[in-house]
């Protein structure tokens, strides 16, 4: 097809464009030309419907995610909310933190090493977007059985392009989760969350004001990465039959991404942007949009300057393309001396391509012929919002209860002891983590596998935060409600284990396909669990990233909702890590045990789901916090309880100290007995190991707060014993270790 | 004292390098490998990182860097060059050092926790340690495995010029487990583990790695 | 004894940051000539005897299948006279 320009495509109403197979359903493109007055051309029907897919316009998820809003807690610390790039939190000091999680799934199924690698760029470049140092990562991942073949291909793979990617950006890794089942099978999670800071007066805005004002793209050169990646790869389910046949996919370049990091850096230093924003999914047709909307409405950009990698691109490809490591800023004309002297220092590729003007609509031209002219909130935020059936699905009402049999004595509690910490959910993940630094920029205070990944901010005052991010895909599978509510409740309970105070939250929604009333149900559920629970801790929501469509055939994943929590502590040298650091300290469970094994590992482990989801004791859990964050005087160490139940905590507890301790469960005192004592995954409870001079502060710690205090065993030793079974360490460490390196080499 | 702490593009671990030499009592300079200019200093650090995104060979194309030139021809005359991690494979490509740094053995990035055992304390950067004392500092790369040619080998360890060897199990496939070497005169060392990640206890295994750096000041004053 | 080379090389629409980096730095090292790089793999592979078709076409379908990744490289198999 010749130039499509707005006159053409006014003198040719029949001209029959392609809009389905870009994703657009027949009533979204009458609302188009509705909009327009004419059909549209070529390339403003690229931009709707890259813009209008579920992946950028979130149209199935809209109505529902508008609760974080309507439920928002009453918060000082939100200093940007949802909307922008990413949220932006106060932390004190002067310091504001911004983080976000974002989803990398399908892609990474596709070509896991540059899918995962090319996940991490994204959220980098939201991040720097921002304003602000990027200052760590972590990576919730989910993958399919842990011994099916094509888990041995994609895990290594997104591994790798995790560590490939973060290592050569300087971004220490710190935490994340990997998880296997089989609903992930053909459809693996990778999800990334980076964090950043910078100084209150840094934070940046991704508007376009000032007519006048120029735009410049810099960064990599365009190719045709991901033409219609986000459309088509996030938009539609796609058929994995015949490999020969998979779409292409974005290659990264963490070079490149690592110099436009610094290059950035200093223009923001020198305060040289008015306005800045990343190209992610929808590229440009993205980044002038969403600038514009966010503006006065008017810029004028002339496609013909955007430097090309691949010459024969034509208009239309150049707004869809997704060429990684690009930023698009809006600067004064006064300006641009310095901003380019910088881009050169730093070898990086800078183009005027337009500028901002006094209307209200953004005009693109290619040499000179115009080939969009739209109202650019129409195509960044006047998308479909659909109101998709739901139905509450009918597998709720077919789970059976957990039946198991009962571990009590010493030859069966060490047999199962040994089973579930081998069992790939719980063993070691270290084959995976030491492919990833977490040195980098010395101010690693704790990375996995502690409860959460903590940060130095201010090497003078010893501020710092922490991160955790968790779900419990298999609660919010029997009970999306509370299954949500119970994973930020345990990232919570991370947080302040380890210290620090929880300021607030972020989330990514993993789920299947939004047009099964199933799957929406369980997502709409979910939403109303996350900002019913986020309005009862007063915690804010900044931000999310919503991904659909996650699942092979018919079968969807898990519904997966991954919360993470920031939370801050005053002074990092007070943190609390999960080792103790010698033998002779006494061993207390914080909380109740209960004989509730659904969605537990242990009942995994035996093929087994469980019907009822625990109830979320939001009081208990808000004193909980309370006591762990004064108590943090007392602990010599303190280590959260949840997959695998005591037995995984205490496991890895003796295994990271390297010193054994004898346990004493009293049965009698939990229902359930042992079994339940040690595999139940009760949420609300805590190890802790204190000297015995501090026993009586945390007893009257625990008392004024509430929460039942058992002592349960004391370290020391080569050995983890339990009620009379014993385990030498070595045999333990044995178990633990081996599973990774067995399973992927 | 000033020590010049060279950034390269893709030079990840200057600010922390920067840090350790602040620790030790020296002023670190910051040095851009785009200029000739050496500003003055006593010494020089090439960090660690992905310059050049690792990209042709380790260090290869950051070897040829201006700053390079300079610290070639300083180097020849005794000047002090501690090159970390990424800063070796520049020091082995720019031939300050013998030898080359290859894909570890496994083929996998290793970020861990390395017991080293020092072998050579005479140098100017390892002379603060007693001899065979062991030292626990990171370790984190995809490309250390040391590799040369059997005469070089041989004049290495008969001339005392490995300075540190990993214990245990060698972690990357290295020749005679070598983590460190120097030139004939010791004033330029390469380091494939990290001790500016081991300064002290709240962010590092342990401070062992900051006697690199005091030992630095040692030499300088004495001498 | 005879030799198959496979020579692995990204696609020409995929970006190759490798190349691009080092056709970056020659001109800084005063080599003028290039207008672009792009690196790639190459396998040399012995086998017994002259390479028979039916070898051949085994190779071929272990470079489609395993050296080269076909998501994001394109191959090519000669022998090597």
């Amino acid at each position: 097809m010749a130039l499509d320009t707005v006159t053409n495509a006014s003198a040719t109403p029949d001209f029959v464009l392609p809009f389905e197979q870009l994703g657009l359903k027949a009533d979204e493109f009458e609302k188009i030309k509705t909009i327009l007055g004419r059909r549209p051309t070529g390339s403003e029907l690229a931009m709707y419907s890259v813009m209008w897919s579920e992946h950028c316009s979130y149209k199935s998820s809209k109505i529902h995610l508008k609760q974080f809003g309507e439920k928002a807690p009453n918060s000082d610390a939100l200093l940007v909310g949802i909307g922008e790039n990413a949220g932006v939190v106060d932390i004190g000091q002067g310091y504001a933190v911004t983080f976000k999680a974002e989803s990398h799934n399908h892609p990474s199924f596709v070509e896991p090493y540059q899918g995962a690698a090319t996940g991490i760029g994204g959220i980098v470049r939201d991040i720097l977007t921002m304003g602000a140092r990027p200052i760590a990562v972590m990576d919730p991942l989910r993958f399919g059985a842990a011994d099916a073949p094509d888990t041995k291909r994609v895990l290594p793979g997104v591994v790798a392009g995790i560590g490939g990617y973060g290592n050569c950006l300087g971004l220490p890794n710190i935490g994340g989760e990997i998880v296997f089942d089989e609903t992930y099978a053909g459809n693996p999670l990778v999800n990334a969350l980076c964090v950043g800071v910078m100084r209150h007066e840094d934070i940046k805005l991704a508007q376009a004001h000032g007519a006048g004002n120029l735009v410049v793209l810099f960064g990599a050169k365009t190719g045709g990465d991901g033409i219609g990646g986000a459309s088509i790869l996030a938009s539609e389910t796609f058929n994995t039959s015949k490999p020969t046949k998979r779409p292409a996919v974005q290659v990264g370049d963490p070079f490149a991404e690592k110099v436009l990091i610094e290059c950035s850096l200093e223009i923001f230093a020198e305060d040289l942007v008015v306005g800045i924003q990343d190209l992610g999914a929808a590229g440009i047709s993205c980044a002038t949009s969403e600038l514009a909307s966010a503006g006065t409405g008017g810029m004028n950009v002339q496609l013909e300057k955007v430097p090309l990698r691949d010459p024969s691109l034509s208009p239309e490809e150049i707004l869809m393309s997704e060429s990684q490591e690009r930023m698009c800023a809006i600067i004064e004309p006064s300006k641009l001396g310095r901003f380019m002297a910088i881009c050169k220092k730093w070898d990086v590729t800078a183009t005027v391509i337009g500028e901002v003007t006094s209307g209200d609509r953004l005009h693109i031209t290619f040499n000179g012929e115009l080939i969009v002219d739209v109202p650019p909130r129409t195509v960044a935020h006047d998308g479909p919002v659909l109101t998709r059936p739901m139905s509450r699905p009918e597998y709720l009402d077919t789970l059976k209860a957990v039946t198991l049999e009962k571990v009590e004595t010493p030859e069966a509690i060490k047999a199962a002891v040994l089973k579930l910490i081998a069992a790939p959910n719980i063993a070691d993940k270290s084959w995976v983590t030491k492919q990833y630094d977490k040195y980098v920029q010395g101010n690693s205070i704790l990375a996995q596998p502690e409860d959460s990944g903590m940060i130095r901010i201010d090497e003078q005052t010893h501020l710092g935060i922490a991160i955790s991010t968790d779900a419990n895909a298999r609660l919010s599978f029997v009970d999306p409600y509370n299954g949500v509510k119970l994973a930020l409740l345990e990232s919570c309970r991370n947080i302040a284990t380890s210290g620090a105070k929880p300021l607030a939250i972020t989330n990514c929604l993993n789920f299947g396909s939004p047009e099964d009333p199933g799957v929406m149900w369980t997502f709409a559920e979910t939403v109303r669990g996350l900002a019913d629970i986020c309005l009862e801790m007063g915690l804010p929501v900044t931000g999310g990233n919503v991904s659909f469509y996650n699942q092979t055939g018919k079968v969807a994943i898990l519904p997966t909702p991954v919360i993470g929590v920031l939370g801050v502590i005053q002074d990092v040298r007070t943190r609390t890590s999960m080792s103790f650091i010698e033998a002779g300290l006494e061993l207390f469970q914080l909380g109740n045990t209960d004989d509730n094994f659904t969605g537990s590992e242990w009942a995994h482990l035996h093929g087994q789901m469980g019907d009822q989801a625990p109830t979320p004791d939001i009081d208990h859990e808000t004193r909980l916090v309370k006591l762990l964050l004064e108590g943090q005087k007392y602990f010599a160490a303190a280590h959260d309880i949840s997959n695998g139940g005591f037995a995984a905590t205490i496991s890895e507890m003796v295994l990271k100290s390297n010193i054994g301790a004898t346990i004493d469960l009293p049965a009698q005192f939990i229902p359930g007995g042992v079994t339940a004592g040690l595999f139940a995954e009760t949420p609300g409870r805590v190890v802790v190991a204190v000297k015995s001079s501090d026993v009586a502060g945390l007893t009257s710690l625990a008392e004024s707060h509430k929460i039942a205090l058992h002592k349960v065993g004391i370290t020391g030793g080569d050995a983890l014993a339990i009620n009379g079974a014993s385990i030498p360490l070595t045999q333990l460490r044995a178990a633990f270790t081996e599973t990774f390196p067995k399973l992927f080499g | 004292m000033r020590v010049g702490v060279v950034t390269f593009p893709g030079t990840l671990d200057d600010r922390d390098a920067a840090r350790a030499v602040e620790y030790a009592g020296a002023e670190p300079v910051s040095l851009w490998h785009g200029s000739d200019d050496l500003k003055h200093v006593d010494a020089v650090v090439l960090p660690g990182g992905f310059s050049y995104g690792d990209y042709l060979r380790c260090g290869a194309i950051s070897a040829k860097a201006p700053i390079m030139k300079s610290i070639i021809v300083a180097a020849e005359h005794g000047f002090p060059v501690l090159g970390i991690c990424n800063g070796f494979q520049v020091l082995a490509e720019a031939h300050l050092l013998p030898g080359a740094l290859t894909r570890n053995a496994d083929m996998h990035f290793l970020c861990t926790d390395q017991t080293l055992k020092i072998e050579n304390n005479s140098t100017m950067w390892t002379n603060g340690f007693t001899l065979g004392q062991e030292i626990l500092i990171p370790m984190k790369n995809a490309e250390g495995n040391f590799n040369c040619d059997d005469a070089t080998l041989h004049e290495l360890e008969s001339e005392g010029r490995v300075i540190a060897r990993y214990v245990g199990v060698n972690p990357n496939g290295s020749r005679d487990a070598i983590a460190g070497i120097t030139n004939k005169r010791g004033n330029v060392v390469g380091l494939m583990p990290h001790p500016e990640h081991a300064i002290d206890l709240l962010t590092g295994p342990s401070k062992d790695g900051l006697t690199f750096f005091t030992s630095l000041l040692h030499s300088m004053i004495a001498g | 004894m005879g030799k198959i080379i496979v020579e692995v090389m990204l696609k020409p629409e995929i970006l190759d940051p490798q190349g691009q980096a080092v056709g970056k730095a020659l001109p800084r090292l005063g080599f003028t000539f290039a207008q672009s790089v792009r690196q790639g793999k190459r396998f040399e592979i012995e086998v017994a005897g002259d390479p028979t078709p039916a070898m051949l076409a085994d190779v071929e379908k272990a470079a489609e299948e395993f050296l080269a990744n076909t998501v994001i490289e394109s191959f090519v198999v000669k022998v090597e006279k």
